[in-house]
């Protein structure tokens, strides 16, 4: 996967949006707005970073993943059907009864997903384990997890970056999703939590800031976290919340809602015309 | 007099004599493990042992992650915090995956004497029996717990134990017939008119009651409930049925817990009367373990005072029915 560019990249990308916007349509209900704000970090991971076998899903020596604003299942379910761990179509099912699609990722029902999530805070303590696992056992695999900016505010994100950088896990790396906005409206009006560069600096991580819709800066970003000894590193990715649907983009009130029919075909003939622009 | 030793040192020496046997032990500590007994892992084991510092939650989600890597984690702090502070993270993170982690209580109940009411914790036993899916286990002496342990080592998915702060008598090595298994009630004395079916500390207060009930021409059976969740059903109606009274006794608040558990099992598959030894609805206080305990009628003059009261009770049941 190696080869892939970011231009490949870009091109799933659009893809993957289109499938989590459809499937947050068909649901009636989901988080589009955060979903397309991490999820060119997301395709990057699945397609390009992290070793994995999509027809092994529990494969003891993959690299592991945690969702941890697991609200943005929707981007995780259109990436990892992508990636082929379970059918493209299965993403009409997202929330309901009838499928293994719930809410947020459950490990125990969705091919591919290493950490039940969805209560924020918590996954980034539990992709600590994995790592600190990794440590133990001796083995190779490297632990990713996405977080929002809005769950900067969670103390439990502190209690795990100590311990992170007190047992120097630098298999660790974690992107910040830094779309700026939360439920509420704007997180430096909710509860600020910048400067998010110093904070994790001065819990004696490896900090680097990007654009969180660069491949080329996102590629970059995880080559050196690999290379980084001693520390974990924390990528601190700048995004638009709804990125890539005009109408979303920066608007807080898209964070948890769904689009109705016309919202729906407005924003497919937006990411078709975005394929199209590709060669996709 | 038997040899006396808490459940908590019995644990620890237990944790560090098994983990040569089972190298997939891991063991957490939220800055407790003199008091958690956890030290004596850490001094054997230190690659295998992780002091999260005083980070409740962030130790319990490590746990849940560390368990999806293929080790065994047991993670260690005072009950109330375990089960308290990090309820949610318990819930979330280890039970709604079931994922393979121990949650250990100690300073469990009002046993802990002196630290007062803030670290006094009567709620554990309805807080994660109610998780689905979570075992429950609270062993009655130093020789329970070291089976308990092992049992947990081997056991597949979540479970909450509770250790004891106080040294107490050891009871169960001297049992006839004696076999620990979790989710299996023992039968520790038979009996005939009435049941007492106690967890935990409270097993030892309730040999005493049988003693003093006996003396009174009254037959107890003694059934040390060491796993409350999954409650060992068919000993419990098996005594609803043979002696038709039933006391149960924990140290623990009377609600929810395993006087919670055995009410409602009771209550819907062969009703008798069920009376609730325990904590009533109220906070602890300091004062030595033994002042406490005597303080909430945490003895065996006031259980064999229950047991008096559940036998009274099935009498009233069987005059109305006249």
């Amino acid at each position: 996967m190696s080869k892939t560019t970011s231009k490949d990249l870009a091109i799933i990308a659009a893809k993957a949006r289109l499938l989590a916007v459809k499937a947050v349509y068909n649901a009636s209900s989901g988080h589009p707005g955060g979903s397309l704000s991490c999820m060119d970090a997301l395709v990057t991971l699945y397609f390009k970073e992290m070793n994995i076998d999509p027809e092994n899903p529990k494969w003891e020596e993959r690299d592991r993943f945690v969702l941890s604003k697991g609200h943005c299942a929707p981007a995780l379910y259109a990436v990892l059907a992508l990636r082929g761990f379970f059918p493209e179509d299965e993403l009409n099912g997202l929330r309901s009864i009838e499928t293994h699609l719930s809410g947020h990722p459950d490990m125990r029902h969705t091919p591919g997903i290493d950490m039940s999530s969805g209560s924020l805070g918590q996954g980034l303590s539990a992709a600590v384990g994995m790592a600190l696992a990794a440590k133990v056992r001796r083995m190779d695999y490297r632990t990713y997890a996405i977080c929002g900016d809005g769950e900067m505010e969670e103390g439990q994100i502190w209690e795990a970056a100590m311990a992170a950088a007190k047992w120097k896990l630098d298999n660790l790396c974690i992107f910040v999703d830094v779309n700026g906005l939360q439920i509420d409206g704007k997180t430096a009006d909710v509860m600020p939590s910048e400067p998010l560069d110093e904070k994790f600096q001065a819990f004696n991580w490896h900090v680097v800031k990007i654009n969180g819709h660069s491949f080329d800066q996102i590629t970059e970003a995880l080559a050196e976290a690999r290379t980084f000894k001693g520390r974990p590193t924390a990528i601190l990715m700048s995004t638009t919340k709804g990125k890539g649907i005009s109408f979303m983009e920066n608007e807080a009130g898209w964070h948890g809602k769904a689009p109705n029919a016309e919202q729906f075909a407005q924003a497919q003939s937006e990411l078709e015309a975005e394929l199209q622009n590709l060669g996709g | 007099m038997a040899e006396k030793i808490a459940t908590r040192v019995a644990y620890g020496q237990a944790l560090a004599e098994l983990a040569e046997k089972y190298p997939r032990l891991v063991v957490l500590d939220a800055d407790l493990s003199s008091a958690t007994m956890t030290k004596y892992m850490a001094s054997a084991y230190p690659e295998r042992f992780f002091d999260c510092g005083i980070a409740e939650c962030n130790m319990t989600s490590i746990a849940a992650g560390m368990s999806t890597c293929g080790l065994k984690p047991f993670i260690n702090t005072f009950a109330i915090f375990a089960s308290g502070r990090a309820y949610e993270q318990v819930r979330n993170s280890i039970g709604y995956p079931h994922l393979n982690v121990t949650v250990v209580g100690s300073h469990g109940g009002i046993s802990v004497g002196e630290d007062g009411a803030t670290h006094q914790c009567t709620e554990d036993f309805a807080l994660m029996r109610q998780i689905p899916g979570m075992l429950v286990c609270c062993p009655c002496d130093g020789h329970e717990m070291k089976l308990a342990v092992e049992a947990l080592i081997n056991y597949e998915g979540p479970a909450y134990l509770r250790l004891a702060r106080p040294a107490t008598e050891v009871i169960t090595d001297e049992i006839e017939g004696y076999n620990f298994e979790l989710g299996k009630g023992i039968t520790l004395r038979d009996g005939t008119d009435v049941s007492i079916i106690a967890v935990g500390i409270m097993v030892p207060i309730a040999m005493e009651a049988a003693d003093i009930l006996a003396a009174e021409g009254i037959s107890a059976r003694v059934i040390d409930m060491h796993t409350i969740k999954p409650l060992d059903e068919e000993l419990v109606l098996k005594a609803a049925r043979e002696t038709s009274a039933i006391v149960t006794s924990e140290e623990h608040s009377v609600l929810g817990g395993l006087g919670g558990a055995v009410a409602e099992l009771v209550s819907e598959e062969h009703p008798v009367p069920v009376v609730r030894h325990g904590v009533n609805d109220e906070f602890g206080r300091s004062g030595t373990a033994a002042a406490v305990l005597k303080h909430y009628g945490l003895c065996a003059e006031v259980l064999a005072d229950k047991a008096r009261k559940a036998i009274a009770l099935r009498k009233v049941g069987l005059n109305q029915n006249k």
